[in-house]
């Protein structure tokens, strides 16, 4: 088959099946539902195999496939660029959408909504195809909108529940402010390069690499350090970096599948790979990078403090997210780009893993999320508590996984790196380490091993946080925790079956991939790197010896430990002495009174951005619209015309000699006139 | 080129359907009368369809023209022709006026005859408005097609309809005096020619530019309507019957724009350069203010009517950049707003005809009893916020990718749509469609039937369309927009 029909295959494929779902969700049976939207991924995964194969042979492909608009000089085309980093994300994309697609067979078996929801992740994972085979800003905004789109249906997939229709009109706003970034940025890559394509952008940045361009007051600013940081603004509302990143933790409204693909492997991955797939730009400006590297700083320690004290599992596992995503920022603001990348590759498996396995849990555990009622269930759900195992070590970084060897890069690359924020970013990612292996062993052992809390009665259906939701009256989650005397049990192996298909890359992938993505030629030509500005990579690779050397070499070094000293304090506290957190937490309770409300973020938007829009609304309609601009000028116009006439009226009383003695005086008074001008 | 008179039919065609409607009488004969307004529309539109595909985009002058004497005395002819700015409103005009005779369908029961013949009368109007080429019958069309807006606001309407009209009245009143005025001032000037075309190559002073522009502004920012003379707007679509709504929001705001593109700019360069700012500060508060005012709605149609003010102006907003990019996403965004206003509205009437109330708080869990209407409202909604794959985009897209080069904080405060817009539409949806059912309204609600189905599913069509290949509708503009830009940078004072 001829190549660029294949690369027109892997979306529409998955369109294909989400349209059938979609339009007839009504109408067809559940198994023509999920058999035609699985059949249509499986055929994009394929084909992404073939083309990934394709792409290794050297065929990098770079075309349009019709043109969308044309306006003045420039052209507006949707297109396909083809290379390693798009075949990279192609496979990830593809792979951990069919795990999920699988997997939603069994965990929404009960759902009323089961042929929408196929539907909305086949079209999920159409738009998210676009966007990053997209060859230019244009589509690659239609893409990321249209996942934000996708990710707002499936957060508010439980349309009943107030909290979930809340979440999703959030996650849809905060979107809109990146966005409003984003498209400010598109704005000026076309104002100043004239043209949307990648390729024609990225050949013409070195040029404008000086540009200045005047916006506030008499200061010059760079063009490429206005563009990046609106582009990265973009980045921080779908990739969640602090302050935007406050509606992904409420996104775990939605149906847990779709956590793991879209609110963990893929969508808010997008903010990375964007700005991966900038890297001729973000190299040319130090302080857009440098802002990057502190934004995706605070989000790697801040959110992962956050992680410590959640009990709903699936917001512990959200948390993670968060921090990990500052993770692969910190990255790219260390012009890591490959890393950051390698990173996104691999938690893509492994978060995918945790939250599946989490979903898992929670249909075991009958709907109930609170880690507070597991315990012990290593006995009943032996592979969900295997697979927990992998993820969970992956995520901490343990030598020779695939999460270790990326976020040692990451580490690496930022202690080499020198840009302004590089010794905080150090400092963060560093004691992220220990954080990281805290919060997952936390909840791990509070899931899997210890005393089973789980039946009991008076406590299953008692949450004290905001974040659990009572919802008995919809009709998917009628049953809410396990009954007294009642025993978790393992899920099916539509369940199982992608939790173990999904281990095997967690475990693996690192080990194989590091050499050729990172220290290899794999991005050669995709992503640049001025070595000679930012030589953090070049340094990096110089102290590469292969993956075997740097597993063994890890074990002595200070991550190693801290994510070590972690899995035992963790053990130790929630295993060993259960008083002691509890004591901390009383000790400190200011402290935990910040974390449990999320930093005040929620509160200030709430009351400064939500109140204040309304207010300011409020204002300008009652005061503006009502009162001045109707009130006094349009009604008020009324009244005086009805003032004058009602003065006029008076002339006019219907009596001749009236009028003829008026007409008197009124030739009088001109003949007066013209005989004194006279 | 056709030899048929095709624009003497597109506005002819509806006026003689409309009046042989209104032959039929009295409602007993209500079945024939709407037969007749269904037939009479579908033909009046697909005499428009020949306009788009024999259009040629490689010329930017006027097509199809026809010229005859109409009042020799004074120089007054029936001239008409379209160009690229003009010929796809003509279409939309027919293509809504379709919908609208379909959307009155079963709601209409009282003087069905008068009510389906108004607004093909008022749909033959309005193309005469977009076709005319001489000033005074550009202004015979511009007032004649009041009368049936204001007929039917004030005969189908709601209980405050009167208040609605006297406010309307009082806004146009003053405009199209001074409108009228200006045009006077035009014919003397030019020697006695009433001809548009002639006046875009007419010589005038920047004074006499200056005072012409205000005279035309006005007249035109009622209409559009622009911040700060728009609040007769939400109180007119309150109390107007649905199919009012649509054709208000799809066509009768195009107008005022359209008098902006075909006189304003052409007759008046310099003036429009030397108050440009005026207009982009105004239309920047219409969208900006506007939004916010939005925000806070209670009843569906005013928060609707306020956002399409927001929407309008990003049309003003892109005429006045000046540039291809703006003034093509203006056009582009005029006739998506058709599109998605035009169904927003009906949204809205389909939810009043079962509910009898416009309050948003009398709904809530709207999804649970009507599904079909649901995804459909959902569509419509992300058009309004903006959503790409949708008309709603490009314009707005356009317009902001301009405006930055234009001046950035004014894209900035543009860009801000993107987020107020989102924010007043997605949560309207919330409180309406989502959620539980909220009263017993609400639960006797039944899904939208075949008719029903059938306008929002085209709507739906077009939307998706010119969202997915916006090219057909913008290259017919290409060589009109830029002649009219060649002809807006070179000064007109002597």
């Amino acid at each position: 088959m001829e190549m660029q029909k294949l690369y027109l295959l892997v979306p529409l494929a998955p369109l294909f099946g989400a349209m059938v779902a979609g339009l007839f969700c009504r109408v067809i049976p559940r198994w023509l539902a999920h058999t035609v939207t699985i059949a249509g991924v499986a055929t994009a995964f394929i084909a992404s195999v073939i083309i990934f194969k394709d792409v290794q042979a050297g065929h990098v492909y770079n075309g349009t496939v019709y043109t969308w608009l044309t306006s003045g000089d420039y052209r507006f085309e949707v297109g396909f660029l083809i290379d390693t980093l798009t075949t990279t994300m192609m496979l990830v994309v593809t792979f951990v959408s069919l795990m999920v697609h699988i997997y939603t067979i069994g965990y929404m078996q009960e759902d009323p909504g089961y042929n929408r929801f196929f539907s909305y992740i086949s079209l999920f994972t159409f738009s998210m195809l676009m966007l990053v085979m997209s060859n230019n800003f244009m589509q690659l905004f239609f893409g990321w909108e249209a996942v934000g789109l996708v990710s707002y249906l499936l957060i508010g997939f439980w349309y009943t529940r107030p909290t979930a229709i809340f979440a999703n009109m959030k996650a849809f706003l905060v979107n809109r402010v990146g966005d409003f970034g984003f498209i400010l940025g598109i704005g000026l890559v076309l104002a100043h390069f004239g043209s949307l394509d990648y390729k024609t952008v990225f050949e013409k940045a070195p040029e404008l690499a000086a540009t200045t361009i005047n916006i506030w007051g008499a200061a010059d600013w760079s063009l490429m350090t206005v563009t990046c940081i609106c582009l990265f603004i973009g980045a921080m509302g779908k990739s969640a970096q602090v302050p935007l990143h406050v509606w992904l933790p409420d996104s775990m409204e939605g149906p847990t599948p779709i956590s793991a693909l879209i609110h963990a492997a893929t969508m808010v991955t997008a903010g990375i790979f964007m700005v991966s797939r900038m890297s001729p730009l973000f190299e040319l400006s130090t302080t857009a990078l440098s802002f990057v590297l502190v934004i995706g700083a605070i989000t790697a320690l801040f959110m992962g403090f956050l992680g410590i004290i959640q009990n709903d599992i699936k917001r512990v596992v959200a948390y993670s997210t968060l921090s990990q995503l500052g993770y692969m920022t910190v990255a790219l603001g260390a012009s890591a780009y490959s890393v950051a990348i390698f990173h996104l590759m691999t938690h893509a498996f492994f978060k995918a893993l945790l939250f599946l396995a989490a979903g898992s849990v929670i249909i075991g555990m009958h709907h109930d999320q609170d880690i507070r009622n597991m315990g012990g269930l290593r006995k009943y759900m032996p592979i969900t508590w295997i697979t927990s195992l992998v993820g969970s070590l992956a995520l901490i970084g343990t030598p020779f996984l695939s999460g270790f060897y990326s976020k040692d890069s990451i580490i690496e690359a930022v202690a080499l790196s020198h840009i302004p924020g590089s010794g905080f970013a150090y400092f963060a990612v560093m004691a992220g380490v220990f954080v990281t292996a805290f919060y997952s062993f936390r909840m791990y052992f509070l899931v899997f091993h210890g005393e089973e809390r789980f039946g009991k009665a008076d406590d299953a259906h008692h949450h004290e946080h905001e974040g659990d939701h009572d919802d008995e009256e919809t009709s998917h989650d009628h049953h809410h925790g396990l009954a007294p005397g009642q025993k978790p049990h393992e899920t099916p192996w539509v369940v199982w079956l992608p939790l173990v298909l999904l281990a095997i890359p967690s475990v693996a992938i690192g080990f194989i991939a590091i050499g050729p993505m990172v220290f290899g030629d794999y991005f050669k030509g995709v992503i640049f790197v001025d070595s000679h500005a930012h030589p953090a990579m070049e340094h990096l690779a110089e102290h590469f010896h292969g993956a075997a050397a740097m597993g063994i070499h890890a074990l002595t070094t200070l991550p190693f430990i801290l994510a070590l000293s972690g899995v035992v304090l963790s053990w130790f506290f929630y295993m060993k002495r259960p008083d002691i957190p509890a004591a901390i937490q009383r000790r400190f309770s200011a402290i935990h009174t910040l974390f449990e409300n999320k930093y005040y973020f929620d509160k200030f938007n709430e009351v400064v951005f939500a109140g204040g829009a309304r207010m300011l609304g409020k204002v300008l309609w009652r005061g503006g619209d009502v009162a001045i601009i109707d009130g006094i000028i349009v009604n008020g116009s009324a009244k005086v015309v009805g003032w004058i006439s009602s003065i006029t009226r008076l002339f006019q009383t219907g009596y001749v000699y009236h009028y003829a003695f008026t007409m008197i005086i009124g030739v009088f008074v001109l003949m007066t006139l013209w005989i004194n001008r006279a | 080129m056709s030899t048929y008179p095709l624009l003497s039919f597109a506005i002819w065609i509806p006026i003689v359907a409309g009046l042989v409607v209104l032959a039929t009488g009295s409602d007993r004969n209500a079945p024939l009368a709407r037969m007749l307004a269904l037939f009479g529309s579908i033909a009046a539109f697909l005499v428009t369809i020949p306009l788009w595909t024999g259009f040629d985009i490689a010329n930017g002058g006027m097509q199809f023209v026809e010229l005859k004497t109409w009042i020799p005395r004074f120089n007054i002819n029936y001239h008409l022709g379209v160009d690229g700015i003009s010929m796809l409103f003509v279409v939309l005009n027919a293509f809504i006026t379709i919908i609208v005779v379909a959307a009155g369908w079963e709601v209409i029961q009282n003087k069905v005859a008068q009510y389906n013949a108004a607004f093909l009368i008022m749909s033959g109007l309005m193309n005469g408005i977009f076709t005319s080429l001489d000033g005074v019958l550009f202004y015979v069309f511009f007032e004649a097609s009041l009368i049936p807006l204001y007929l039917i606001i004030g005969v189908w309407g709601g209980p405050n309809r009167v208040y609605a009209a006297f406010k309307f009245f009082l806004y146009t009143l003053f405009g199209s005096l001074l409108f009228l005025l200006a045009l006077m001032y035009l014919f003397i000037q030019s020697g006695g020619s009433f001809s548009i075309l002639e006046w875009h190559k007419l010589p005038i002073a920047l004074g006499a530019q200056i005072w012409l522009f205000l005279a035309f502004m006005i007249a035109f920012a009622v209409k559009v309507p622009m911040w700060p003379v728009h609040t007769w707007l939400p109180d007119a679509h309150v109390e107007a019957p649905t199919g009012g709504s649509i054709v208000l929001a799809a066509i009768a705001l195009k107008l005022g724009a359209y008098g902006f593109l075909r006189f304003s700019l052409p007759i008046l360069p310099d003036a429009s350069h030397e108050l440009s700012g005026l207009v982009v500060a105004l239309s920047l508060i219409a969208v900006v203010y506007i939004g916010f005012v939005a925000l806070v709605q209670e009843d569906m149609k005013k928060l609707v009517a306020y956002s399409s003010i927001a929407h309008m102006g990003f049309v003003t907003l892109g005429f006045f950049m000046f540039s291809p990019m703006g003034v093509e996403g203006a056009l582009v965004q005029m006739v998506s707003h058709g599109f998605v206003s035009g169904a927003m509205f009906f949204c809205i009437g389909v939810m009043y005809d079962r509910v009898h109330s416009r309050q948003i708080a009398d709904y809530g869990g709207v999804v649970n009893k009507m599904p079909k209407f649901a995804a459909l409202f959902m569509l419509f909604t992300m058009a309004n916020a903006g959503l790409p794959a949708t008309s709603g985009f490009v314009g707005e897209f356009m317009v902001i990718l301009g405006a930055v080069k234009f001046n950035f904080w004014v894209a900035f405060a543009a860009a801000s749509a993107m987020i107020i817009g989102a924010a007043y539409s997605l949560w309207m949806y919330k409180r309406v469609i989502f959620g539980d059912v909220a009263n017993h309204h609400v639960e006797e609600l039944s899904d939208i039937n075949k008719r029903e189905f059938a306008i929002l599913g085209v709507l739906a069509i077009a939307t998706l369309w010119m969202g997915l290949y916006p090219q057909p509708f913008t290259e017919v503009m290409h060589a009109s927009v830029t002649d009219l830009l060649r002809h807006v940078a070179i000064s007109k004072i002597q």
